[in-house]
């Protein structure tokens, strides 16, 4: 909410400068988030009356005045096109300074000038320049402009958070600068206005859960065409309202002075009484703003005989609106409650300053006087006769306020800071609010202006605000030593993060929501979970995988000319299925493209990344534990590149080489290779499990076997390990030949195997033996051939 | 008969001159031979009268002696020159980059966030997870903003089509799940993605959060700033670092603050906290008169760009390597 500095002091006035008020309301609560000035700075303006206009003798477009400005005339130089001798306008004397120029006694074509005249542009006041500023006929001839406009003001910009509705008018402001300064407010009289006829309007609360309190007032005869005051154009301008007509002023005047959104509409056009009720479905209306709405039952409206008239609380009626030729109005001083209002403005798409007041909740108790002061207010630039106010109220369904227990002791306990009775007592007394002492503290009774107020917490919080957070002490807590164990089975997420990036890849973090074609592309999921208000189109889906996230870094960062690109990312994917509570598994996940190494000295021929170095990098993020991979197939996945990885025998992620179909649709030089693994399986280790060291020597045994092309490792080793000789500790594969001396469709496999006993020193022949066996394996198996 | 100590002269004079082994070799055999000088000064021997030989038999022993003894002396410096020499032509330029494998790093939000949890694991936080697509209850009602409250648009909330569910757009909902499932004492930092329909230099529409909270029967406003100050400094490693405390709103907590830092010149607003809120301790059926507590929360991603001076937060999720790699 915006604010003149200068309309708050007129409520209270505690002897600190701008910067002082905005802070002690900052730090009471009410945040100012700018104050800035009214008007640039600028001297030796003063008031000047034109007493004569004359053309110049040699220039068209220029006119030579006679300036009085409270002393001997001045003859000003003036090319606005609106001068005319009467005007009172701003005149810069000779050595003022404006805000981008300053004025010196100067010959303008030959004519002696003493100043200058000024429009609003030149003295730095508003954008555009619409010739002389004209001042009221009755500003103060000579006297400094600044005062006359006000313009030593600064523009308070307040960000009220939404519990202190109450702050929302410059008398809820003022009482909070009177707690935290201390500094009493001035009162600000409302006397009730003498009714000059006694019509009153019908009103019925048919909603009065919603509506418990109307306060409706007739007045006849205005003129609706009075022009508003100027100083009332000014505060409204500087609290950012449009200045529209006098009646339309005066109720948004009032709602800002007091805080009370009020209405006036059309007596003329009303077709009998005033009905608050619930809106019948289908009903329409069009509002101030020109939009026709088709109203529901959630919507509160104000209503005649015949049909709805305004949007209760939020915005008036187009056919009941007061216009220039209005004559007679009804003026709406109302209490909503804050429910019937709250979230209609999200509903509708559109707020308003009324709105924006009811649903955080307005003093109850100030609808009657707020009528008053806008009849008053009205009466004095508009005229007309008044009729007596009238109320319909329902006292059973308008808020109360119970007293609230405050506990010393709970005070104590939850500041961390002990406050005496009296101290507290003195707080509330400058809040206002009525209070007694009990034995174990206070009782207060919060006022009808306050909604945020129902606990002892609340009330805590009060003290603690008025009292000032800085004058609480930061304590370190008083705990006993706890034990934070971190179980050994179990990684945290930084060991893995920081074992990627030792193996040379790059975490990145992408967004949650990609674009459905990577979903389809990626994961082969057509029906992801989707967003129903996304951002942007690329942003409107869930993943279900990493790996749509991965590829676009890899793209993005192709088109920057980084040649080599590893990256992994950790976080969770949303899976489609259960409707009230998606799976979402946290992942991990890595993707490498361009060469094995960095491009370096004495590393030639630098080789492309393949699937075997990338599976290298997940066994050891994985390690200890032992992964299995199976060929397999996987939509992003190249198919004869891709394998399935399980381990402990449940599938937990996959591994393989981008698909070439998506290197084409998306434009990748490089064949990136990927894996994605759930986080909960990487993350989990098992403890080290002693066995005894043999104390006799072992056998290195090498042999070669050519096999079918097709048969797989794993299958070899699985065979191997179901049927080997207890002695036979090691087997792996040490090399991989194809070529000549070997049959097309056929691979050679050099195997190492390890022999050793746990008990004796094994004889040649039982090593040959044990040797024998595994090749009988491989032969009956897999029709392997010795080479 | 050759002067003995002419001899010896001599060939020390020659070996001195030799660099090459092979040459000293054979240069050995023309003094040491059999044949050589020494050889033939013993032979001389027998033509001494029987009184002289002892004498001049020691004196050519001595000469014998004396010339091995510089052989071998010569034969060591031949040796160590040729090692120098080896050495000095095996010599690398030091200076050339090590070969291998390169190193990645970390993204810049991982680093505040790990930073974070250790500083908190050190203050006696456990670490909690939860979430990212909630309910409405979670999100919102369990933390005392019912449907309607005007607080609810202070975050615009992403929506699931055709559903209740909504991406959370706070950690808070972490607390609630938490101490559903715990009784106080409570200690937990919950750190995690947050998300929210705005998006400029500013604002993203995915960024971090750590919530923190701490329910005991005495745990104070008091204790709340003391915990929250000492963070940022032990995060900041700066002793001088000035935080300060104002009040706000937040439906979850009562008294409820603004967390605002400085380095010594201006104010930046780092996070927000308060008194858990006792409507939200007894939608969890924990008493709120017998425990009390506090929770925090704290933008992450602005933590990363205070702590390490980026200026645009949109950087964090562009994902460019030139960018990321400075933070290894």
């Amino acid at each position: 909410m915006k604010f003149s500095e200068n309309w708050l002091r007129t409520f209270v006035d505690p002897k600190i400068n701008t910067r002082e008020l905005a802070d002690l309301l900052t730090f009471g609560g009410v945040e100012i988030e700018a104050v800035t000035p009214v008007a640039p700075a600028f001297d030796r303006v003063v008031v000047g009356e034109v007493l004569s206009v004359e053309k110049h003798p040699n220039a068209d477009r220029l006119n030579v005045c006679q300036v009085n400005v409270g002393l001997a005339p001045l003859t000003i130089v003036c090319g606005a096109p609106n001068v005319r001798a009467g005007m009172r306008v701003p005149a810069a004397l000779v050595g003022a300074k404006l805000p981008a120029l300053e004025i010196k006694a100067a010959k303008v074509r030959g004519v002696e000038s003493s100043g200058m005249l000024c429009s609003a542009k030149e003295l730095g006041l508003s954008e555009a320049a619409d010739g002389l500023l004209e001042l009221p006929a009755n500003a103060t001839i000579g006297a400094s402009l600044r005062a006359v406009l006000d313009l030593d003001d600064q523009l308070f910009d307040s960000k009220p958070t939404p519990n202190r509705g109450d702050c929302l008018s410059l008398r809820g402001l003022a009482r909070d600068v009177a707690a935290l300064s201390g500094v009493a407010m001035k009162p600000l009289k409302v006397p009730a206005v003498t009714a000059g006829h006694d019509a009153r309007p019908t009103i019925t609360l048919n909603a009065p859960k919603a509506c418990p309190l109307y306060v409706g007032r007739l007045l006849r005869g205005v003129n609706a065409r009075a022009p508003s005051p100027q100083w009332m154009v000014d505060r409204l301008t500087r609290s950012g309202i449009r200045s529209i007509s006098a009646i339309v002023d005066v109720t948004n005047y009032v709602m800002l002075e007091l805080g009370q959104p009020l209405h006036a509409f059309d007596a003329d056009k009303l077709q009998g009484g005033i009905q608050v009720r619930w809106a019948n479905a289908g009903e329409k209306l069009t509002l101030l703003n020109g939009e026709t709405r088709e109203l529901d039952c959630s919507f509160l409206v104000i209503a005649d005989d015949q049909k709805a008239l305004a949007l209760a609380g939020i915005m008036g009626g187009e056919s009941s609106a007061v216009s220039d030729a209005t004559q007679n109005i009804l003026l709406e001083s109302a209490f909503f409650d804050p429910d019937a209002i709250a979230g209609k403005s999200r509903v509708l798409g559109f707020g308003s300053d009324s709105a924006y007041r009811f649903e955080r909740g307005v003093n109850y108790a100030g609808a009657r006087e707020a009528a008053e002061r806008a009849t008053q207010l009205i009466l004095d630039i508009c005229g007309g006769t008044p009729g007596p106010t009238t109320a319909a109220e329902s006292a059973a369904h308008l808020p109360t306020r119970k007293p609230i227990e405050l506990r010393l002791q709970r005070l104590e306990r939850v500041l961390g800071v002990a406050l005496a009775a009296d101290e507290v007592t003195a707080l509330f007394t400058r809040l206002g609010f009525e209070h007694q002492r009990t034995d174990e503290g206070l009782r207060i009774t919060p006022p009808p202006y306050r909604f945020d107020l129902s606990i002892e917490e609340d009330l805590i919080e009060e003290v603690a605000r008025i009292h000032g957070y800085n004058n609480i002490p930061a304590l370190p807590p008083k705990v006993a030593a706890v034990a934070m164990p971190m179980p050994e089975r179990q990684r945290a997420m930084a060991p893995l993060r920081r074992l990627l990036a030792a193996r040379d890849y790059q975490e990145v973090v992408t967004y949650s929501f990609v674009d459905r074609a990577w979903e389809a592309d990626f994961c082969g999921n057509a029906a992801p979970i989707a967003l129903a208000n996304p951002i942007a189109s690329q942003m409107s889906v869930m993943r279900t995988s990493l790996i749509g996230g991965l590829v676009n870094t890899l793209i993005h960062n192709l088109h920057h000319k980084q040649a080599r690109i590893r990256v992994f990312e950790i976080g969770r994917c949303f899976l489609p299925g259960d409707e009230a509570q998606p799976a979402q598994p946290w992942r991990i996940a890595a993707a490498a493209c361009g060469t094995a190494v960095d491009e370096q000295w004495g590393v030639r021929p630098l080789r492309a990344v393949d699937f075997y170095d990338v599976k290298a990098d997940l066994e050891a993020l994985c390690w200890p534990r032992r992964l299995t991979f199976e060929a397999a197939t996987h939509a992003a996945l190249h198919p004869g590149k891709c394998a399935r990885v399980h381990c402990d025998g449940q599938a937990v992620g996959w591994l393989g080489e981008l698909h070439p179909r998506w290197q084409q649709k998306y434009d990748i030089a490089l064949a990136p290779v990927l894996f994605e693994m759930d986080l909960a399986v990487v993350a989990g280790q098992p403890l080290p499990v002693y066995g005894a060291i043999s104390k006799f020597p072992s056998v290195w045994r090498d042999l070669a076997l050519v096999f079918d092309e097709n048969t797989s490792y794993q299958a070899i080793l699985d065979a191997v390990h179901a049927q080997k000789p207890p002695a036979v500790v090691d087997f792996t594969v040490f090399d991989i030949y194809r070529g000549a001396g070997i049959e097309n469709g056929k691979k050679s496999l050099a195997f190492r195997m390890v022999v050793q006993d746990t008990h004796k020193t094994m004889t040649d022949a039982e090593v040959d033996s044990a040797v024998s066996k595994i090749i009988k394996v491989l032969q009956n198996q897999f029709h392997a051939k010795l080479r | 008969m050759q002067d003995i100590d002419a001899v010896v002269d001599d060939a020390l004079t020659l070996f001195a001159g030799i660099n090459d082994a092979d040459e000293l070799e054979r240069v050995k055999a023309r003094y040491l031979g059999k044949s050589g000088a020494i050889n033939e000064l013993a032979k001389g021997l027998g033509k001494l009268p029987p009184a002289e030989r002892p004498a001049m038999g020691s004196r050519i022993n001595a000469a014998k002696s004396k010339l091995e003894e510089a052989l071998k002396d010569q034969r060591e410096r031949i040796q160590a020159a040729k090692l120098e020499q080896k050495l000095k032509s095996e010599a690398l330029d030091v200076t050339l980059p090590g070969r291998g494998s390169g190193l990645g790093g970390l993204h810049p939000v991982s680093r505040t966030l790990e930073r974070a949890e250790q500083i908190f694991h050190s203050l006696g936080f456990e670490v909690a997870d939860g979430p990212e697509i909630e309910t409405d209850f979670y999100n919102f009602t369990a933390l005392n903003q019912p449907e309607n409250h005007p607080a609810r648009s202070m975050h615009d909330t992403f929506y699931l089509e055709n559903s209740k569910l909504l991406l959370r757009t706070h950690t808070s909902p972490i607390q609630v799940r938490y101490m559903q499932t715990h009784q106080p004492p409570i200690r937990i930092i919950a750190p995690g993605r947050v998300y929210r329909v705005d998006s400029d230099a500013t604002h993203s529409p995915m960024f971090h959060q750590a919530e923190g909270l701490w329910i005991d029967t005495h745990i104070s406003f008091a204790n709340l700033k003391g915990v929250v100050t000492e963070f940022f400094k032990l995060f900041f490693e700066r002793n001088d670092l000035q935080v300060r405390f104002r009040p706000s709103f937040f439906p979850f907590t009562e008294p409820s603050a603004e967390i605002d830092m400085s380095f010594g010149e201006g104010w930046l607003e780092v996070g927000g906290c308060g008194m858990v809120h006792p409507n939200v301790l007894r939608n969890v059926n924990i008493d709120s008169q017998q425990y009390q507590g506090f929770a925090f929360g704290m933008g992450l991603d602005r933590l990363t760009m205070l702590r390490y001076g980026v200026n645009d937060l949109r950087l964090f999720f562009e994902n460019d390597l030139r960018f990321l790699r400075q933070f290894r």
